[in-house]
């Protein structure tokens, strides 16, 4: 692997990293979406890394440009800066996030050390065609899954025009 | 490896360990192509503003400015130093480190998604044949598309973080408007896709070098995409996010000099971007049309200057609609945008995607090859679909009435009223007093 693609591969898995630990630790709710934000982007461009540059364009797409916009809109209009949420980091539930850190990472050194994570390295080649392969999966092989998740989102988006509806009249 | 190859690919431009022959012409070539785009987008970008004065002066029926330089062609120079001179006011009420952040955040977005569209046939050179695009990138206008729709952060977070009722009402706005244009926008490319088979932008140039361009064989598409270009831009008719009578100046109402200004050419580039986006899909691109001539090997530096010119001239036409249609047509109120959005447009590019997937799946089960004739059916296919169109979204209420001949005592009222005017007995233009006012 060319020194080029691992100082590319290191320096946004740091922005992710980085842009992830500021994103919870930030107490500005804003300022904590838009770290949110810069690690899509930079797990994006880690994608595109991989080849899988149409996964990389769709996570920009759909999660930065409009899931989080959506989210910033909310936090927005509910203003959480100013209100005095309860806070749920309590010393327990600190505990319990670092403790199940501690057994992610764990069992990721154990993973890797028996070798049961794949390498993963981009192709010789440029691709020129990269949706179609995508389209081949999901339309062949994960079919069921594919339409299953189809039915879940509308059932979601029913859900919301329903609780929308109820509100207005209350 | 030497010490001053590893600095290089330190700063992530030039890989030593790749080691095919056009690894310095395509380092060259790209920084050379990068500095030229951005430069010539930027000039562009202040001509822009001085066109926009220039031809919303000529529709009114007035000069325009005219004062700096000759005809008022260094007036762009002037604004520039203008907005560099002007004090940077920070209110105190601000969120400080978004309300800095977010200009550069509407100005980068707009700035780098013109990096994928080509703009000219490819050059030869001594060092080998030069694509004419600054990134070849396979997933072609799906770049576009999603680094465009990170503009609506400037937008949204200049609102939020000015701290003001107006900002953050233009910046709400603007996320909305911007988040829904967006769908109906990917929904019309969609059969883009479906006849060029691919989302790279320089397979569907060739594409539409076969079958013709696109704004005749998919023209509903282009007409949504033309209106959702023009809500993404923010411009008239859907500038709601600055909407001046009713916000003062929206998101952007507490900034000053550069800061306001870096607002400014993001409206800007965004236009050129988009104008540009719309001649490579709907187009041909840099195609020279009624001509296979541009685009076949062996290509010549003639070759790329003439297609550079053809690009060129297309998306200035663009610009000019743009500009055109700002000082034509009044802003829509908020509910009718949104309605227009989500009721009109979206319904319309889903029904569209079947209508052409059947039709190309017909095509090609009657046999038709793709070429002219493909384009031709395609085509009148499309004729019908638009006068059914514009006739439903017209309903009776703008076109046909403007053709329709008005009735013989409203035109004898109008007389006489010209008559008293003239005679003096009346105030010429009393009865729209109250409107020209606003």
């Amino acid at each position: 692997m060319s020194l080029l693609y691992q100082v590319h591969f290191y320096l946004f898995g740091i922005i992710a990293v980085a842009s992830a630990l500021f994103f919870v630790t930030r107490k500005n709710p804003v300022a904590a979406a838009l770290w949110l934000v810069n690690t899509m982007f930079a797990l994006a461009a880690l994608y595109v890394m991989l080849d899988a540059q149409f996964v990389g364009a769709i996570q920009v797409l759909v999660y930065a440009g409009a899931i989080m916009v959506v989210f910033l809109f909310v936090v927005m209009l509910l203003n959480l800066g100013q209100t005095d949420a309860p806070d749920f980091r309590t010393p327990g539930v600190r505990l319990g996030a670092a403790a199940v850190a501690v057994v992610m990472l764990a069992e990721l050194l154990v993973l890797s050390r028996a070798g049961r994570i794949p390498e993963v390295a981009p192709s010789a080649t440029p691709q020129t065609n990269v949706v179609a392969p995508v389209a081949e999966l999901l339309f062949t092989e994960h079919l069921l899954a594919f339409e299953i998740t189809s039915v879940l989102l509308l059932v979601a988006v029913v859900g919301a025009v329903v609780l929308a509806k109820r509100q207005r009249r209350a | 490896m030497t010490t001053p190859l590893a600095a290089l690919a330190l700063l992530q431009s030039y890989d030593p360990q790749v080691e095919h022959p056009g690894n310095g012409t395509f380092f060259v070539a790209t920084v050379v192509k990068m500095l030229v785009v951005f430069a010539v987008t930027l000039g562009l970008v202040s001509l822009l503003t001085l066109a926009e004065r220039k031809i919303s002066a000529w529709i009114q029926d007035r000069h325009g400015p005219n004062r700096v330089g000759p005809g008022g062609l260094l007036q762009p120079v002037a604004d520039g130093l203008k907005n560099f001179m002007k004090e940077r006011v920070s209110p105190g009420f601000v969120y400080a480190p978004i309300f800095w952040l977010a200009p550069a955040l509407a100005f980068v977005p707009a700035l780098v998604s013109f990096a994928v569209i080509p703009f000219a046939a490819p050059l030869p050179t001594p060092w080998g044949l030069i694509p004419m695009v600054v990134a070849d990138v396979p997933i072609g206008f799906l770049y576009i598309l999603s680094i465009s729709s990170l503009g609506v952060y400037g937008i949204t977070l200049a609102g939020w973080a000015s701290n003001n009722k107006y900002s953050l009402l233009g910046g709400l706005r603007s996320s909305a408007q911007m988040v829904s244009y967006e769908i109906a926008m990917g929904m019309s490319t969609i059969p883009i896709l479906l006849l060029a088979g691919n989302v790279s932008l320089g397979a569907i140039i060739r594409q539409q070098a076969v079958t013709g361009w696109n704004v005749f064989a998919l023209s509903v598409a282009f007409f949504v995409f033309m209106v959702a270009a023009f809500a993404e831009t923010n411009r008239l008719p859907f500038d709601l996010p600055e909407a001046e009578s009713e916000l003062i100046a929206g998101y952007h109402t507490e900034y000053s000099g550069m800061a306001f200004a870096m607002f400014f050419i993001s409206e800007y580039s965004a236009m050129i971007t988009q104008s540009a986006l719309m001649v490579t899909l709907f187009f041909g691109g840099w195609d020279i049309p009624f001509t296979s001539w541009d685009n076949e090997a062996p290509y010549s530096v003639l070759k790329s200057l003439a297609t550079l010119a053809s690009f060129g001239a297309k998306t200035l036409f663009f610009l000019f609609t743009f500009i055109w249609i700002r000082w034509t047509l009044p802003r829509f109120r908020y509910d009718q945008l949104m309605s227009l959005g989500w009721k009109v447009m979206l319904p319309v590019a889903l029904a569209y995607i079947v209508i052409v997937a059947t039709a190309i799946l017909a095509l090609d089960a009657a046999g038709v090859a793709r070429g002219p004739l493909y384009g031709g059916i395609l085509f009148a296919m499309n004729l019908v679909l638009l006068v059914i169109l514009f006739v439903w979204l017209d309903r009776g209420r703008l076109i046909s009435p403007a053709s329709g001949r008005a009735r013989a005592a409203e035109v004898a009222r109008l007389r006489a009223r010209a008559f008293e005017v003239r005679q003096g007995r009346r105030a010429p233009v009393a009865e729209l007093a109250g409107e020209a006012a606003d």
